[in-house]
């Protein structure tokens, strides 16, 4: 039997350092995908180790584990330690559901003093700090892609596409880098 | 001397680098900072182009982007060729190569000019009249004779190499227009601590300060000021200025559309440079300050070059330091063109008259002209002019009538008033309001977060207008009403009168050339003559004479065609109505629109974990929606019809790998899953055990089959769906939106996991032997794990859902890895597969393999119109069930009624002929036309494991017609074929445990 | 580009983040079965496309994923309202005259 093989995922290789902006593909991580009434919300927060926000937009974040909100049932959480996040969800009885989507999602993590104007040739929604503080997330389109968007500092953002999607979502950003 | 027309101390160009350039071939000398109107007009150049219809000469009327005559085309190199590009806005830059359009041979003989001798046959209307017979002759004559001579410039004829911009931008406070008003209200804006976002299309901001020179705003001169304010502007975080850029369409909700020009001025921009970028900008407020547009007057042969607006000449004049001539005529019906007059005098340059039509005007401006010595001609008229390529003379009478006199000019200034800028506001939907007083029509009540400033809302005072933009500002932002800022702003300029329509010489009996319109070369009697032949609207008159539908959208001229059209009705003229202003308000390059999103950008090219692999091994692929997929591994010397064939033998001889990961997948998790799916579905799926599949129809609420897929269940209260590769989408749009709207009580979620597997269909005899090696935890035999069943485990040392299950009829295996293992687990099988002889597939055999076995494809053989009836699939319609989605419309009448196209299988009489997809399928091939049509072929192809052709049709009672003859009718003659069933190989399905 | 308020994300989005899903309010009779052809027809294919106020369902599908309700006027093109699904329609007199 061979032994376990390593992750290859999209975007090997990628990277842009421009005036300004730096776009760097993020490592692999766990993710899962999350649904729940609020029923199941202190159980799962629990067995998470993360209180799941309930504001619309909002996110929290403890060492390396983060929880999305994506909708009012739906959270995406991201463990970059590599943690089991399904085996962690598994002991809640309440209903909810939680699907593994590690592969699904391949993300590029945008940066630099540019960052909002980058953002901004292909998202529509006001990223300004006042409306799109630190902490806050949101899935949006960038772009003919869908895309999450999380802004991790000040002048940092992740963002977290559909796998075949980076590609494209990467090449358009390396445009919009482009244009100073 | 190089530009004679220059005036060293005039302009504010001083000591600027000398730039050159060419027109049509010729090289000339300007100064950085100057258009290409302004650099050729110091040259003396006033002849730039050919008039679209009857190609007269003409020369530039304006200096701004209102300008209808002086387009031309500009060359940077053999693809860059920007056509219709406006002299007035095209800013000059060493080696800058411009062209004149619509004439040949040359610019100063254009044969085409003979149009202008045939005027009659060209008069308004002449598209509707002159070309309705004889209708043979629309081919070979009119189209070929519209085409030629259609449009001005000549569009490039290769791909455009340049990048494009796109900008998403919100603000509290977006100023349209940079002029007095504008940075005011922006200056206001930024005070009070709005994000704030200032466009002007000059490439400096200024406005009308760029000519008008007795303005003193905050105790500077008006340009002066301007220049410290926008650099102060410049400096603030929360303000971004935006030279080169035109507000040109304003949308819903205070979007505004902005296209800002980067390199068009630039000697050689970088290849990677956006040559344009477009803003898309969101604002909370508004503040429109764009100003107003001058009018010529109306008169017989005004357009010959050297006619220009008197502020134009202005501009020329106290910006760029250049005299549009070195003998000026004026002709005006307002205040502002005696002021032209003035300056020009002061800068040495010879007025040979003024001409006011009014009897008896007043003002400073007025004594001072005549204390310079001008001699002023009150109650006077134009009533013609001369000059061929360049006006030489004027013909001027009293108004009150008398004798005629002709005086010598070389350049001739005309103003009729001034039309405010109302084009961005009645985008914005605001209503315009007719001012009688000063014929003008001016923004109304506004329905949009928007307030109107300046010059475009009617104010020609300078204090005015500086008093209420910083208001507008101000409040805009939001600031409180005790901190409303100040500005001392005065002006010595302050103008009145104007005229409307046609003057003397022009009136209703002329039949002189007095143009309305320059650029559709509409005049004062084409419109008259519009109304007489029944337009009655302002609407139909604009269709009826093309007046206002050239590229300037009539900026100088739908004023004037509105009040001749109003004259000739003999009413007011707001009930004639004005024509809808629509965006752009400029052109806009297809290039702005499109952004970033060419190329490679098209649109997202989606590719699996393996297509490298496949790439590698010399696939082709093929578009499936925006994935790319294999489509077949030609070996070397195959082509595809040998490459597919031995693809299919293969598979069925021994094995073949084939990558299924572009497939939709969706996870339905919850206590309510089963009770769900059986809504989704026409199946039954509270009985499917755990561990095992079935294959799933779903249809839309009409009964009409809208997606198909293996579904397995893992778990009492979690199924793993799969859909088409097309359908993903909207299969979970469609499982959500009953989910959510219908449902919302069923305890069951959701989740897209297509992209979280790689899978790859192992198929053939030799499928287990291929992946025993790999596979761990899972037994494999025939009665642990039997056809349609899905197990978890691991391969290669990752976890995997392993179905068996099969779309080519074979004993097949479906595996599905995390996608990032995808391609390792792909070379680890394709390692084993080549001990068993196996090949890699694609798509086409795929599709061959399922047709040889009678599966369909969810839009091959069913077009939104086709019941699972019609499609043979009645079996996987769950009899017991009360109700699922499609139920009730599956009994409509004509759905149940008989005769409806049924799918079959069709063999051709000779076996080696193979239909054509979409081919129509007939009774009797000699019937009297129309023929019946009884249906249409879905799906044919050479079947290698036949021997024989194969396909799949839909037609009407097929069920019914087995062993028919039938017939394809092709061009070379009728196909006959047999009616069969949809399975051609191994009609008992022994081979799915073969 | 329409700024369209998300009853669930409590905020105005671009147009581009949403999809349009047809007029609102029509529920899916729980009797399908029983259907008779005119009911059915009444069902499906009927729908009002007045001038003026509509009610119609939106999916903020690039969002938060969730259908929900608008009022919009359909000669300004402006949105009255918008409420979540399952929400009674919002009674509107006098609006959007």
């Amino acid at each position: 039997m061979a032994d376990a093989i390593a992750r290859t995922g999209a975007l090997e290789g990628r990277f842009l350092n421009d005036e300004g902006i730096t776009l760097v593909r993020a490592e692999p991580a766990t993710r899962l995908l999350l649904r729940a009434p609020e029923t199941a919300l202190k159980p799962l927060s629990k067995a998470l180790g993360l209180d799941l926000p309930q504001r619309p937009k909002a996110s929290v974040s403890g060492g390396k584990r983060a929880a999305l909100w994506l909708g009012p049932d739906e959270w995406l959480v991201i463990d970059e330690n590599g943690g089991d996040l399904m085996e962690d969800c598994a002991s809640v009885s309440a209903f909810h559901s939680a699907v593994d989507v590690s592969h699904r999602n391949t993300a590029v993590l945008v940066s630099g003093p540019r960052v909002e104007a980058v953002l901004n040739a292909g998202c529509p929604q006001d990223l300004s700090l006042d409306v799109f503080p630190v902490g806050a997330c949101s899935r949006t389109v960038f772009g003919k892609a869908e895309v999450i968007l999380w802004r991790t500092e000040r002048d940092a953002f992740r963002v977290e596409c559909w796998r075949s999607f980076s590609d494209y979502v990467f090449m358009l950003l390396e445009a919009a880098s482009r244009d100073r | 001397m190089a530009q004679p027309f220059r005036i060293a101390t005039a302009g504010r160009l001083g000591k600027a680098d000398p730039v050159r350039f060419t027109f049509d071939g010729k090289s000339f000398e300007g100064l950085h900072g100057d258009t290409l109107a302004s650099a050729l007009l110091a040259n003396g150049v006033h002849l730039v182009g050919r008039s679209f219809k009857y190609h007269r000469p003409r020369g530039m009327v304006s200096a701004g982007a209102e300008e209808p005559n002086a387009l031309v085309g500009v060359h940077r190199d053999a693809a860059r060729r920007a056509p219709n590009v406006r002299a007035t806005v095209q800013e000059i830059h060493e080696g800058l190569n411009a062209v004149s359009q619509n004439r040949w041979p040359s610019l100063s003989f254009d044969v085409g000019a003979l149009n202008d001798l045939a005027s009659p046959f060209f008069s308004a209307g002449f598209y509707y009249k002159t070309f309705m017979w004889p209708k043979a002759a629309w081919e070979r004559v009119y189209e070929p004779f519209i085409r030629r001579a259609a449009g001005l410039g000549e569009a490039p004829d290769r791909p455009d190499p340049d990048c494009y911009a796109n900008r998403f931008a919100h603000c509290d406070v977006l100023v349209i227009g940079g002029g007095a008003a504008g940075l005011s209200a922006a200056l206001a804006a930024a005070n009070a601590g709005a994000r704030v976002i200032l466009a002007d299309e000059q490439a400096e901001t200024g406005g009308a300060l760029r000519y008008e020179t007795g303005a003193m705003i905050d105790g500077m001169p008006g340009w002066n000021w301007a220049q410290a304010v926008t650099a102060d502007l410049a400096a603030r975080d929360n303000v971004r200025l935006l030279t080169r850029t035109t507000g040109f369409g304003y949308y819903a909700q205070n979007m505004v559309g902005l296209v800002e020009r980067l390199t068009d001025h630039l000697v050689s921009p970088a290849t990677d440079q956006p040559r344009e970028r477009l803003w898309q900008v969101r604002a909370k407020r508004v503040v429109l300050a764009t100003g107003a547009i001058e009018r010529h007057m109306v008169f017989p042969d005004n357009d010959r070059p050297g006619i220009m607006l008197a502020s134009a000449a202005r501009t020329y004049l106290n910006h760029f330091g250049v005299t549009v001539g070195r003998n000026v005529a004026i002709y005006t019906a307002g205040d502002s063109a005696w002021q032209a007059a003035l300056d020009l005098k002061r800068s040495g340059v010879s007025i040979a008259a003024i001409v006011d039509c009014r009897p008896d005007p007043q003002g400073p401006h007025v004594e001072e002209a005549r204390r310079l010595g001008i001699e002023c001609l009150t109650g006077h008229a134009v009533t013609g002019t001369g000059g061929r390529l360049r006006v030489s003379s004027i013909k001027v009478r009293p108004v009150s009538g008398g004798a005629e006199r002709t005086i010598a000019c070389d350049a001739l200034l005309t103003s009729s008033g001034w039309t405010p800028a109302v084009h961005l506001f009645s985008q914005s939907r605001g209503k315009l309001a007719f001012d009688a007083e000063t014929q003008r029509f001016l923004p109304g009540n506004a329905v949009q977060e928007l307030v109107s400033v300046g010059a475009c809302a009617g104010n020609i005072d300078l204090g005015e207008t500086v008093a209420e933009a910083l208001k507008a500002g101000h409040e805009a932002a939001g600031g409180v009403a005790r901190k409303l800022p100040k500005l001392a702003a005065d002006s010595t300029e302050r103008w009145s009168g104007g005229m409307l329509g046609a003057g003397e010489g022009a009136g209703a009996e002329s039949t002189a050339k007095a143009f309305v319109d320059f650029q559709n070369d509409v005049t004062a009697k084409d419109i008259r003559q519009a109304v007489r032949e029944g337009m009655r609207s302002i609407e139909h008159v604009k269709r009826f004479t093309t007046t206002g539908m050239a590229t300037d959208q009539g900026k100088t001229s739908n004023m004037h065609g509105l009040a001749i059209a109003a004259e000739m009705l003999d009413r007011p003229i707001p009930e004639v109505g004005l024509t809808t202003f629509r965006a752009p308000y400029t052109p806009v390059t297809f290039g702005a629109l499109v952004g970033h999103g060419k190329g490679r950008l098209f649109e997202p090219v989606r590719r699996t974990p393996m297509h490298d692999w496949a790439e590698a091994h010399g696939a082709v692929f093929e578009d499936v929606g925006q994935w790319k997929r294999a489509w077949y591994f030609p070996q070397a010397g195959e082509d595809m019809h040998a490459a597919v064939a031995r693809e299919c033998r293969t598979v069925r001889q021994s094995a073949g790998i084939f990558d299924a990961t572009t497939l939709g997948k969706i996870e339905v998790v919850g206590p309510d899953a089963a009770r769900f799916m059986e809504l989704m579905y026409t199946n039954p799926w509270q009985k499917l055990g755990v561990g095992r599949c079935r294959y799933g129809v779903m249809l839309r609420e009409d009964g009409f089959i809208y997606d198909d897929g293996v579904v397995g269940r893992l778990a009492e209260d979690r199924f793993h769906v799969t859909t088409t590769t097309g359908g993903a989408p909207r299969v979970l749009n469609h499982m959500e939106d009953y989910l959510q709207t219908e449902f919302p009580d069923l305890k069951v979620y959701l989740t897209s996991t297509s992209e979280q597997w790689a899978v790859i269909a192992v198929q053939g005899p030799k499928s287990r032997d291929i992946i025993a090696p790999l596979v761990e935890g899972i037994d494999l035999s025939d009665d642990a794990m039997p056809h349609m069943s899905v197990r978890e485990g691991m391969i290669c040392g990752v976890p995997t859902r392993l179905f068996r299950m099969s779309f080519t009829g074979e004993r097949g295996f479906e595996i599905n890895v995390p996608a990032d293992y995808g391609r390792a687990v792909w070379e680890a099988v394709w390692a084993e597969g080549e001990k068993h002889g196996a090949c890699a597939y694609g798509t086409e055999t795929m599709h061959v393999l399922r047709a040889e076995k009678g599966f369909i494809i969810v839009g091959q053989e069913t077009d939104g119109t086709v019941t699972p009836h019609d499609a043979g699939l009645s079996w996987a319609i769950g009899k017991k069930k009360t109700d699922f989605v499609g139920m009730r419309g599956l009994a409509r009448p004509d759905l149940v009624a008989p005769g409806r196209k049924q799918l079959v299988g069709l063999r051709t009489r000779d076996p080696k002929t193979v239909l054509e997809e979409g081919a129509q399928i007939v009774a009797d091939p000699d019937a009297p036309v129309p023929v019946p049509m009884l249906g249409h072929v879905t799906s044919s192809y050479w079947s290698e494991n036949c021997g024989h052709s194969i396909a799949l049709a839909l037609v009407a009672g097929g069920h019914e017609r087995m062993g028919e003859t039938l017939y394809v009718p092709m061009p070379e003659g009728a196909i006959t074929v047999e009616v069969t069933s949809t399975v051609f190989f191994d009609e008992k399905g022994a081979r799915t445990n073969g | 580009m329409l700024l369209i308020h998300c009853p669930y994300c409590e905020e105005g989005r671009p147009e581009l983040e949403f999809r349009h899903a047809g007029e609102a309010h029509i529920a899916r009779p729980e009797n399908m079965a029983e259907l008779s052809d005119e009911d059915f027809e009444r069902f499906f294919f009927i729908r009002s496309n007045p001038k003026g106020i509509v009610y119609e369902r939106w999916r903020h599908i690039h969002g938060c994923a969730r259908f929900f309700n608008a009022a919009r006027d359909t000669v300004s093109d402006r949105f009255l309202t918008t409420y979540k699904a399952g929400e009674p329609k919002p009674d509107l007199d006098g609006e959007g005259k």
